[in-house]
């Protein structure tokens, strides 16, 4: 069994964070120059960290899956990044962006890393500016900011709706002046299929170049996992298709624990399904709901056009049920709303899994012109995709799976609980608690990468200057090569008749019906059995053509869905094991009577940190919360 | 220093420069032309004579062949430089929204330069004393020429694609040099297009009021 | 839909590849250009063949891993979409569709519709950056950007690098791609310092990877699916002479 030692500084709050940078322990800068630090991913964490610790002048060598690092996910994101800079002097503070953080996420995160978070978040607006990322200003030169997503203030910055992209560039650009300096490698094209233990310390990485199919071993003094989260296990998703589990499940089952596996954030306004063959699902930004008015019928499985059907017989059920917050409900809440009202049979479109998202009055009222200003390319996208017109009739949206709360268990250092393995990023249980609010993914991963892991980091590194190189001979790299070889020979030699895709988008169907928005007991049950049967299913009836030893796409994707499949176990038994609803985490078992959350303190205000114990079940390990600066309080958007 | 001056921009830069300054020589030896028009040979003949011997044009004649070599040797070595750059071509291969006359230069200008050198054998070859004739008879000279009808068909055939490739050719140095914005270039275009159009009409409809006329 | 596909297989880098054609059934108008592959490719693997490889991954448009070029057109016929946005709708039932890689000596194919392009990436590497250190940067605000050119860097930034505009160019040129990020930065007060030793480094490393010179035909940007423009283009060139 392990132990969890959060390692959070004493004193207070404010100081937490101060005090630690200030007494922990230092690398002298001749030694730097000796060590070597693995990163995996390179999103505005992982490039951010790659950067900033090569210009500290580790010795960085960096891997990613995509061509290029600049393809990391993050460069997804739409709306914008967080941060406490008060600028439009509404009452922000480092404070209040915590208390939204610790509020929003149900009462389910660390409060020392929240509030760490908070306080870095200023210092990633001013890095990023002077990287060049071209965010929104205001005339006279200073930056703008929006609010977003269901807080009172108005405190993120943006680059229209391709925050995400700039950020991402500014981190690849910074990754790139380090290449340059020949500080940091950098390997694209490489899957990690291993993490390399020596000594109980992750001392480096077995990866499957994906271009020749050669299997490589790398040695490090620190492994750093900024893999990105596993939102892919329902298939349908708005990841990128690619973006998988397997860095941050080899890492679990090499003894770093899963810290709160069940916890998924649904986004509430992506594109619905529209062909059996969908890839991906298509995420709609949150702020369309500022102007946007969500609806279904109010007669069940009423197939009129929506702009035939008449105002009284539309049913603005956000409005209806949160009167105060209205279309601007958190995201969880939102999709929630969605689900229930589809699964009564209100859903609209072919499939009836979708409902309306109409600007009709927002046009009416602001005109059209006002409107394709606000919003024009994410119209045009829709219309792109779907065949319809936003502009003449309501859009039409269903929630998707977007961003994964859960992950590998961390301290105040971002070390998982295997030593010498750090993890940041949305691959980290992170600072979301049950719950994360728009823009604060963004403020996370490049606060993380930047400014948190480059200070944490050292006081492990310190400890280990009289290490001399690893070598890649030893008998742990030998056999965990072994063993990734082995994996690979049987993917290739079932010879079955299925894709790998098709599992997975079986896999995906399970989670989403029984571990999606909503759970219970009896269906996560019934998904223990079905994925159980879908797993040896798996095993003997894949088909992946071609050899080991290629570029081979279909073996790639096999590795991520088998992995996928002991992931699908592990989030159902976290979500079983909760029997509370918070954040994301609905089970309906624990609701009120007019259907929200009904959380658990006395017994459930815990991180469940999930270890690894073979082919047995995993060993629930708990770190209490404790909450020394809020109260507890329910959460209402009433 | 190798690799600035002979960069891809810095190349491009140079081709420029010697093509902007063949597009001022053109309307000069337009406006000569024109006196062939005239009844009289003398102010054409004065003319030529004036820019076989002024000295000022003397030294302005030697840039503009220093142009003119530079202009050609530059456009063909990029433009086979640049047909390395892809040495597998498409299968299908699709008009792009892109004018038809930016992609042919190397074609148009082949054609202008053909046409350039059946000229200095015919004028330019004489005055500088490497090809028989009278140098100081010019008039009588291009009247006779003109009386070729072949000559006058591949003459107005090697006009149009000069204006083919002077339609791209100001616009793209303007773009070359670095001088674009959403304002100008559309002025720049239509200058262009004004250009491309008048002074190889200008050229081509001598031998035509020639023949009908004369 | 009923289609004929016609798409360039080729082992690796070192055999010759040759066109294959395949029909494909069933294709739904809502699928996108790469949804369709997946059929095909489904179809291929459950029957034991190796299916096309082709790069994607975010499949909403914005990560720049898709593109092929599709009935002689870089990511299709319909302007301002990557492949991964191009629905099938934009096709007809019957249709013939010949699928190829980007060809360009700088682009050298891996495996089917896979092209190398860390060419890129090693541009960038020469100078696509500001020199900044994380933690040395001023108060975000101390640094005041006309928003005007803010905007402006902002449209020169959105480039995915793709490498359409290579694929497009007749001469396999990557002004399009260099252009846009000199342009972001040449915009902004925080890259003016660094502008004459980034443009020079950028543009020499541009030409060391086997890129074409440009010929101002407007291609690349008639095909960029962000529609980065082409006074970019002039931008750069402005500040390479500058920077001498």
């Amino acid at each position: 069994m392990i132990t969890l030692n959060a390692k959070i500084p004493e004193g207070p709050l404010e100081e937490k964070w101060t005090k630690y940078k200030s007494t922990t322990k230092l690398v002298n800068p001749a030694n730097k120059k000796k060590l070597d630090i693995i990163i995996i991913g390179t999103g505005l964490s992982g490039a951010g960290s790659a950067a900033a610790l090569g210009e500290l002048g580790y010795n960085v060598k960096v891997f990613c899956y995509q061509d290029s690092p600049r393809r990391a996910h993050s460069v997804a994101a739409q709306g914008g990044i967080n941060a406490a800079k008060n600028y439009k002097h509404d009452g922000d503070s480092v404070y209040r962006l915590f208390y939204d953080m610790i509020k929003g996420g149900d009462f389910r995160a660390r409060e020392a890393n929240v509030y760490r978070i908070a306080e870095v978040s200023n210092q990633v607006i001013d890095h990023y500016s002077a990287l060049g990322v071209p965010f929104a200003r205001e005339y006279g030169g200073t930056l703008d900011t929006r609010s977003f997503g269901g807080v009172q203030v108005s405190r993120t910055f943006y680059a229209k709706g391709q925050t995400g992209q700039q950020c991402l560039l500014g981190a690849y650009s910074s990754l790139n002046r380090q290449i340059k300096a020949g500080t940091v490698t950098m390997y694209p094209r490489r899957d990690m299929l291993d993490i390399v233990v020596i000594d109980g310390r992750a001392r480096g990485i077995i990866v499957r170049n994906l271009l020749t199919g050669e299997i490589e071993r790398h040695s490090a003094h620190a492994v750093v996992l900024a893999s990105g989260g596993y939102g892919t296990i329902y298939y349908l998703s708005t990841l990128a298709v690619n973006s998988n589990a397997s860095a941050a499940w080899k890492a679990f089952k090499k003894g770093a624990a899963f810290a709160n596996p069940s916890f998924v954030q649904i986004h509430p306004t992506s594109i619905p399904q529209l062909n059996e063959f969908q890839s991906k699902l298509t995420l709609m930004s949150e702020s369309l709901r500022n102007d946007g008015r969500i609806w279904v019928p109010k007669n069940k499985g009423d197939k009129r056009p929506a702009n035939d059907i008449p105002e009284e017989e539309r049913d603005y059920y956000l409005e209806r049920r949160y009167p105060t917050f209205g279309n601007l409900v958190p995201r969880d809440v939102a999709s929630r709303a969605a689900k229930e009202r589809c699964d009564a049979g209100y859903g609209v479109g072919d499939t009836g899994l979708a409902v309306n998202l109409d600007f009709r009055d927002a046009i009416k009222k602001q005109g059209k012109k006002a409107i394709e200003n606000k919003y024009g390319n994410l119209f045009e996208m829709y219309q792109h995709i779907t065949g319809l017109d936003p502009y003449e009739e309501p859009m039409r949206i269903y929630p998707a799976g977007h961003y994964t709360m859960g992950g590998l268990w961390v301290d105040y250092e971002l070390m998982t609980t295997l030593p010498g393995l750090f993890s940041i990023g949305e691959s980290n249980f992170s600072d979301h608690g049950a719950n994360r609010l728009g823009a604060s993914s963004l403020m996370q991963a490049a606060g993380d990468g930047y400014f948190i892991l480059p200070n944490t980091i050292s006081n492990y590194l310190s400890g280990e200057i009289r290490t001399p190189k690893v070598p890649t001979t030893g008998a742990e790299f030998d056999e965990a090569e072994k063993k990734a070889k082995e994996r690979i020979e049987k993917l290739l030699s079932i010879r079955g008749k299925n894709t790998s895709t098709t599992f997975h988008r079986r896999l995906g169907k399970i989670m989403w019906d029984y571990c999606g928005m909503t759970r219970n007991e009896e269906g996560l049950k019934k998904a223990l059995k079905l994925v159980d049967e879908l797993k040896k299913e798996f095993w003997s009836d894949l088909m992946v053509p071609g050899e080991g030893a290629d570029l081979n796409q279909e073996l790639e994707k096999a590795g991520r869905v088998a992995d996928f499949m002991e992931l699908a176990k592990l989030m159902i038994t976290d979500a079983l094991n909760r029997k509370e609803s918070c954040g994301a985490h609905f089970r309906e078992e624990y609701q009120t009577p007019d259907g929200e959350a009904m959380r658990n303190d006395s017994e459930y205000s815990y991180v469940a940190a999930w270890e690894y114990n073979g082919d047995d079940e995993p060993i629930l390990n708990k770190e209490p919360l404790k909450f020394e600066f809020v109260e507890l309080k329910e959460r209402s958007y009433k | 220093m190798n690799k600035i001056l002979f960069s891809a921009v810095s190349k491009k830069f140079v081709m420029a420069l010697a093509g902007l300054f063949l597009l001022l020589f053109l309307p000069v030896h337009l406006g000569i032309n024109l006196m062939l028009l005239k009844e009289d040979p003398e102010p054409f003949n004065n003319a030529a004579h004036f820019m076989a011997t002024f000295p000022l044009v003397k030294v302005v004649e030697i840039v503009l062949m220093l142009a003119i070599l530079v202009h050609v040797i530059y456009g063909i070595t990029l433009q086979i430089i640049n047909w390395l750059k892809r040495p597998v071509g498409y299968a299908v291969r699709n008009k792009s929204e892109t004018s038809a006359f930016s992609r042919f230069m190397i074609w148009t200008g082949g054609a202008v330069l053909i046409f350039l050198i059946i000229h200095f054998f015919n004028f330019y070859f004489i005055k500088l004393g490497l090809v028989e004739g009278d140098p100081e008879n010019f008039y009588s000279l291009a009247w006779q020429l003109f009386n070729i009808p072949g000559y006058v068909i591949l003459y107005w055939i090697c006009f149009a694609l000069l204006g083919f490739h002077l339609f791209h050719a100001l616009q793209s140095a303007f773009q070359t040099l670095g001088l674009n914005n959403d304002f100008w270039t559309p002025v720049i275009k239509g200058l262009s297009l004004i250009y491309a159009i008048v002074v190889p009409i200008g050229f081509a409809v001598i031998p035509l009021v020639i023949w009908l006329f004369k | 839909m009923k289609l004929k596909l016609k798409i360039w297989r080729q082992k690796n880098a070192k055999t010759k590849g040759s066109f294959v054609s395949y029909d494909l059934d069933n294709v739904s108008p809502d699928m996108s250009f790469l949804e369709m592959l997946d059929a095909l490719n489904k179809r291929l693997v459950e029957a034991g063949k190796e299916p096309v490889a082709f790069d994607h991954d975010c499949r909403e448009g914005i990560c720049g891993s898709c593109g092929m070029f599709i009935n002689g057109y870089p990511h299709g016929p319909v302007p301002g979409l990557t492949t991964c946005h191009l629905a099938m709708r934009y096709f007809n039932d019957g249709d013939s569709i010949t699928i190829e890689p980007w060809r360009a000596k700088a682009f050298p194919v891996i495996k089917d519709l896979i092209v190398d392009r860390s060419a890129f990436d090693r541009i960038q590497v020469a100078g696509g950056f500001i020199s900044v250190t994380a933690g040395a940067a001023a108060e975000a605000n101390s640094v005041l950007v006309n928003k005007h050119q803010s905007d402006m860097a902002f449209d020169s930034a959105i480039c995915i690098g793709c490498g359409a505009c290579v694929a497009a160019c007749k001469n396999a040129s990557a002004m399009l791609f260099v252009s846009a990020k000199v342009s972001q930065y040449a915009l902004l007060p925080q890259g003016r310092i660094e502008a004459k030793t980034r443009v020079r480094a950028m543009i020499a490393e541009m030409d060391r990877q086997g890129f074409g010179s440009c010929s101002n035909t407007g291609a690349c940007e008639a095909q960029c699916p962000k529609q980065i423009k082409l006074t970019n283009i002039a931008r750069l060139n402005r500040e390479y002479y500058k920077a001498f």
